[in-house]
């Protein structure tokens, strides 16, 4: 049912673990969804330098999450923004159905993470408005319903 | 790689003796049992003592068994078939939350047909309580069905006191044994029900094939119509391959079901007790006595289901969950939260059903490698704090969480 891609980053994924003083953390999901996901990322110029995640759920969950960290590794904070959790799937060739719902998370738990920088670094002027970034906590792209 | 098979719930492999009792049926002895010629005459010969085989395996008299495709219809003929031929006279169902959906959503289709239903809660370890029943009994009560014992987690139900209750009130009662016919002794007349479901791949015959015992006078409507086919209670050329598998399968089941039972219930007991020993926080889900000789269903806190069974099968071990992300649904096994464990406990659960063909050595193997999988997912999980709790703050529910209550002290 899984993509030979996915099984890898589920098998072996990349990025896991915490960094020892984040500049930014972000987190989605819910445990009664059965998944949950927290990135903590180091920022320098304006570029994610350094990325972790641990992640709570299935296969895709998993696999979603490492392959959003590996896609915006030495990225900009404006380029991981436009990174969505459809691409991430992409990039995976593709989720079963079913777990497009509830198992990507992944590119919405960077977005929050980066959310999180920009609202400590307040002082710091990117061009970028904290309050703009939208953090999709269901792993939709298109609204619901 | 050696696999190893520990899905025997969802189903078992053919017999090689059932298979070679079923080939004939499908080549050389190919006739339909409704016809009058040889070919007939020795399909029929077959069908009867399948029908045979069947009814002394679990106490019936043949004409009691309706031959079905399977325990899903079986569960449907009870279900729908009393209340059609109940319709206009008694509007009433009692069954339990943790029926299995082929009893569960006939009986939601009969609401939207008018009729009322009461679905029974049940404890903690998934037991029905008999008072419960009988306080659900009114007088428009024509239906009680509740299963004999639960596929996920093996919670055997008090039938008999049920079915006890169920005849002081006039009410009829089915049960969904399709767990526990050949796996645990099974007697329609000392349960005392009035109808019983159950399905051939579930002891090592074919899939596809099952069977309602109907007592001698309870008369559902049927379901399928257009021959007399099973006394006209079921039409439909017969599955004779199917039949005489399942027929083969349950007297062989029968026949060794002392034996088979203590074997699967020391390495049953094996598993469970060397998990625990094993591995920290793990929570055995279901009755620790009352429960299936051959399930062990446990769930690892902090970790999800499927992510522990993609492990498990890469290490070539077969197993399944009641976690949501297993059942292409949003939420985990309605069974499991029916017991009112919390929805991160049981999005951790694994059910492992052994069967005639485990080995203490499978055994062996899962306790050698679950630790560094659960570790492992462990590791990579934001909710597991190794000192301390880590899913309480994060927990909507962490008030009513049993697993959040060692650190709130």
């Amino acid at each position: 049912m899984y993509s030979e891609k996915v099984m890898d980053h589920f098998s072996h994924p990349r990025n896991v673990g915490e960094l020892p003083n984040p500049d930014g953390v972000g987190q989605v999901g819910n445990p009664v969804c059965g998944d949950i996901m927290r990135v903590e990322i180091k920022v320098d110029d304006g570029i994610i330098s350094d990325i972790r995640f641990k992640t709570f759920g299935c296969g895709a969950a998993i696999a979603t999450s490492s392959m959003a960290t590996e896609m915006v590794k030495g990225k900009t904070l404006v380029e991981a923004l436009e990174v969505s959790n459809k691409a991430v799937a992409e990039a995976l060739d593709g989720l079963p159905p079913q777990k497009m719902h509830c198992s990507n998370l992944a590119a919405s738990a960077v977005h929050a993470a980066i959310k999180d920088y920009l609202e400590k670094h307040g002082d710091l002027d990117l061009g970028i408005d904290p309050a703009s970034i939208r953090i999709e906590e269901h792993g939709h792209d298109e609204p619901e319903e | 790689m050696n696999r190893i098979y520990l899905d025997n719930a969802a189903t078992t492999p053919v017999r090689r003796e059932v298979f070679e009792a079923m080939v004939p049926y499908l080549t050389d002895k190919f006739g339909n049992p409704s016809s009058i010629h040889s070919y007939g005459r020795e399909a029929r010969a077959a069908l009867d003592r399948a029908r045979e085989q069947v009814a002394t395996a679990i106490g019936a008299t043949p004409e009691e068994i309706i031959f079905t495709a399977g325990g899903s219809e079986a569960d449907n003929l009870a279900i729908k078939g009393t209340a059609l031929s109940m319709r206009g006279r008694k509007s009433h169902v009692i069954t339990s939350a943790v029926e299995h959906h082929a009893v569960l959503h006939p009986v939601e289709a009969l609401e939207k047909l008018g009729f009322s239903t009461t679905v029974l809660p049940v404890d903690s370890e998934g037991m029905v309580d008999p008072d419960d029943v009988r306080r659900a009994i009114t007088p428009e009560t024509f239906l009680i069905s509740i299963m004999y014992a639960n596929n996920e987690v093996g919670t055997i139900q008090p039938i008999e006191e049920i079915s006890q209750i169920a005849r002081e009130a006039g009410v009829l009662f089915h049960t969904d044994a399709v767990q526990a016919v050949g796996h645990i002794p099974v007697d329609v007349g000392s349960l005392g029900v009035d109808m019983l479901s159950l399905s051939g791949h579930k002891f090592y015959g074919p899939k596809g094939v099952g069977a309602l015992y109907v007592r001698r006078g309870v008369r559902p409507t049927p379901l399928l119509e257009g021959g007399a086919q099973e006394r006209k209670r079921r039409a439909g050329t017969e599955n004779m391959a199917g039949i005489v598998g399942m027929g083969a399968a349950i007297e062989l089941a029968v026949g060794e079901l002392e034996e088979m039972l203590a074997c699967e219930e020391m390495l049953r007991d094996k598993l469970i007790r060397g998990l625990i020993q094993r591995i920290p926080d793990v929570k055995l889900n279901g009755h620790p006595t009352r429960r299936l000789p051959n399930n062990v269903n446990i769930s690892f806190l902090y970790v999800e289901g499927e992510s522990l069974l993609l492990n498990l099968d890469m290490q070539g071990i077969a197993a399944s969950s009641g976690s949501a992300c297993t059942s292409g649904s949003l939420a985990p096994s309605h069974v499991l939260i029916a017991m009112g464990i919390p929805h991160e406990v049981a999005h951790g659960s694994v059910r492992m059903t052994l069967g005639r063909y485990t080995q203490e050595a499978d055994i062996d193997k899962v306790l050698n490698v679950m630790p560094g999988i659960v570790d492992k997912l462990r590791e990579m999980s934001p909710v597991y704090v190794k000192t301390e709790c880590g899913i309480k703050d994060i927990c909507a529910q962490a008030h009513a969480c049993d697993v959040a209550q060692p650190c709130g002290e």
